[in-house]
């Protein structure tokens, strides 16, 4: 009887127990989604505000209670934004200089990371050892004598050389951040990961080390090649440091200098915020559109480095 | 990488008969001795490059900083320069300095345990989810790709009033948000706002622009972790937050190291968030209250101050070196591997 009585007592127990287990689990999904939506509203809000703003007239922008959605759509800010800051040429400018860089660096990226894991010589741990290494000194170390070098300023030479400034060209915006030593090591793994067997079969067939490259290494790796180009694009796109310093004229300017140099004050001396904002608009979307379509591609680069294009 | 190995398995290279070990070994003497030139070919247009714009650079810097008193305009004019410290001595003494100093370690201090905290907490959330999860997922990394000058102006607008004194027309969204709450309005980035609110403005930029990356590579360390040491947690009635303290960040530790030592060193360089905010003047009404030691390493240029500039620049990396080792040595105690 007691023996009974205790049997009951247990199954009760077990089954409150699992009620309020079934409790505090819903109302911990609760709390979850609640706090990812709270973060999910703050992450998003200033692109909603970006756009948004983009499109209110001067006049709505600045009512003292703000509108969370323009009463009449104002498109005539983007074309403020395109004459304001010059948009068109610097989106050209951009593009060259992105383009010319982006070519040039898989070439010389190819060409070294190729040597790095297919090819023998007396050297390479040590000159490979050397450029991982570099990746730990912070970029800012370079820039101050680079800026000397672009333009002309050499060494032990007191007098700046005229016919060795080069400020003020778009080769000045590619040449000294042409190498990269992270996408180096990055397409030299992905090379690793090809069997060396197919290299060794290629020889006995008498293929050359430059058509096995072209048509055998490239083809296997192109998801890294993709990941390269994305990265270097959008640093063309994101520069603003280097080409501020050495190429800061209207000629050669390029996209995110000419954004924030760009003055959106209009003739009463206030600040067309609206025309600002479809600046900022018109030089993210190129990014919304990457971010939509090869998210995968970046993600899988830059997950390794911590670093952003 | 996985996709690499399909590539290969479903390619139509001919099947051969596997090359025996004795012609291995051959054909790699072979190509290791007629390679010799061929290697540095390969490398030549990668190491001209870095030797002129990244190796050359490194040298010159040191030899720039240790020169007393080294000086673009001073070089013209013919003068030689000492060896010594001087350089670094004036460097430390001059009060912009140690403003961007105070400032830059501030930002680290204050941003990095903020952003990781949050970006744990939202990876946790996230893998604790089924449904919707795709999508807070792309969500969350919506700021991942953005450009930090456009998006910082952004942040500026937002924390902008428009007008002056009696005659204000709007607080700007963030004050009309706070007045919901019955806080403020403040001044946060107009002329005359104080070193605090700008702080707070550039802090909770760099927090939001930091926490993408963060929960990619948290949420990366979660979904590894395998399932059995929860199944064991919740057998052993485990309580949610215990099981988050001993199991949980263990298991993330090296992710978490890791975010921790890059953003670390990400925050030691901040710079461009802040031009984005306000300008090249660094602060409001361009004061430079805000600058940062990068933002004064580059200030430095232009005035042919090469010295100061690299003796700055490489108080930066020093920086860079001690909290990476720091970060290094506390790993090693606490992260399991």
């Amino acid at each position: 009887m007691a023996d009974l009585k205790n049997y009951n007592l247990k199954e009760l127990n077990v089954r409150s127990a699992s009620r309020s287990q079934r409790v505090s689990k819903i109302v911990g999904n609760v709390i979850t989604y609640i706090f990812l939506a709270v973060m999910a509203v703050i992450v998003i809000f200033p692109f909603y505000w970006m756009i948004i703003s983009s499109l209110k007239t001067m006049d709505e922008y600045r009512a003292n209670v703000p509108t969370l959605w323009p009463q009449n759509i104002y498109f005539e800010n983007f074309a403020t934004a395109f004459s304001k800051a010059n948009l068109k040429d610097l989106f050209l400018h951009t593009l060259l200089v992105g383009t010319i860089s982006t070519v040039l660096s898989l070439v010389v990226t190819v060409l070294s990371a190729f040597a790095f894991a297919r090819l023998q010589f007396k050297g390479k741990n040590v000159v490979f050892g050397l450029l991982m290494a570099t990746m730990m000194v912070p970029g800012e170390l370079y820039t101050i004598t680079n800026y000397l070098t672009v333009s002309g300023r050499l060494p032990f030479v007191e007098e700046p050389i005229q016919a060795l400034d080069f400020t003020n060209t778009f080769a000045v915006l590619i040449f000294p951040m042409l190498v990269s030593v992270f996408y180096i090591y990055l397409l030299r793994q992905t090379f690793m990961q090809i069997p060396n067997e197919l290299y060794l079969a290629a020889k006995v067939d008498g293929t050359s080390d430059f058509k096995y490259l072209w048509k055998v290494m490239l083809p296997l790796s192109v998801s890294t090649i993709i990941t390269i180009t994305i990265l270097k694009m959008m640093g063309a796109w994101n520069a603003y440091i280097w080409p501020r310093l050495v190429a800061n004229d209207q000629a050669h300017q390029l996209i995110t200098n000419g954004l924030r140099g760009a003055s959106f004050t209009d003739e009463f001396g206030e600040v067309n915020y609206p025309a600002q904002m479809a600046a900022v608009t018109i030089v993210s979307i190129p990014l919304f559109l990457i971010f939509v379509f090869l998210r995968k591609y970046i993600m899988r680069g830059v997950s390794r480095s911590g670093i952003k294009g | 990488m996985e996709d690499n190995k399909d590539i290969i398995q479903n390619n139509d290279v001919p099947e051969r008969q596997p090359l025996d070990r004795k012609t291995v070994i051959k054909l790699n003497r072979d190509i290791g001795s007629k390679n010799q030139l061929k290697g540095w070919l390969y490398l030549a247009p990668a190491l001209l490059l870095l030797i002129i714009f990244s190796f050359y650079p490194l040298i010159n810097t040191f030899r720039m900083a240790f020169l007393n008193g080294y000086n673009g305009l001073a070089i013209v004019g013919g003068e030689s320069f000492n060896l010594g410290v001087e350089n670094f001595k004036t460097v430390i003494g001059y009060v912009d300095f140690k403003q961007c100093l105070k400032n830059t370690i501030l930002l680290c201090v204050v941003t990095v345990p903020i952003s990781t905290i949050l970006a744990l907490l939202i990876a946790v959330a996230l893998n604790s989810i089924k449904p919707l999860q795709k999508v807070f997922q792309t969500v969350f990394f919506l700021p991942y790709v953005t450009n930090s000058i456009a998006i910082g102006m952004v942040f500026n607008a937002m924390f902008t009033r428009v007008g002056l004194g009696d005659l204000i027309q709007t607080q700007g969204i963030i004050n009309n948000i706070l007045g919901l709450f019955g806080i403020g309005p403040f001044n946060f980035v107009n002329v005359g706002s104080s070193w605090g609110a700008n702080m707070f403005v550039v802090c909770t930029y760099i927090v939001w622009n930091a926490i993408p990356f963060k929960i990619l590579v948290l949420l990366g360390g979660l979904q590894n972790v395998n399932k059995q040491y929860y199944e064991a947690a919740k057998i052993d009635g485990t309580s949610k937050v215990r099981t988050f303290f001993r199991i949980t960040i263990p298991l993330v530790s090296p992710m978490l190291a890791y975010v921790i030592i890059t953003s670390f060193i990400g925050g030691f360089k901040e710079y461009s968030s802040i031009v984005g905010i306000f300008g090249e003047g660094m602060g409001p009404g361009g004061n430079g209250q805000m600058n940062t030691i990068v933002g004064y390493v580059y200030n430095m240029l232009p005035k042919s101050n090469l010295g100061n500039a690299s003796a700055a620049s490489l108080i930066l990396f020093a920086i860079i070196l001690v909290v990476t080792a720091i970060n290094g040595y506390v790993s090693k105690k606490k992260v399991h591997y």
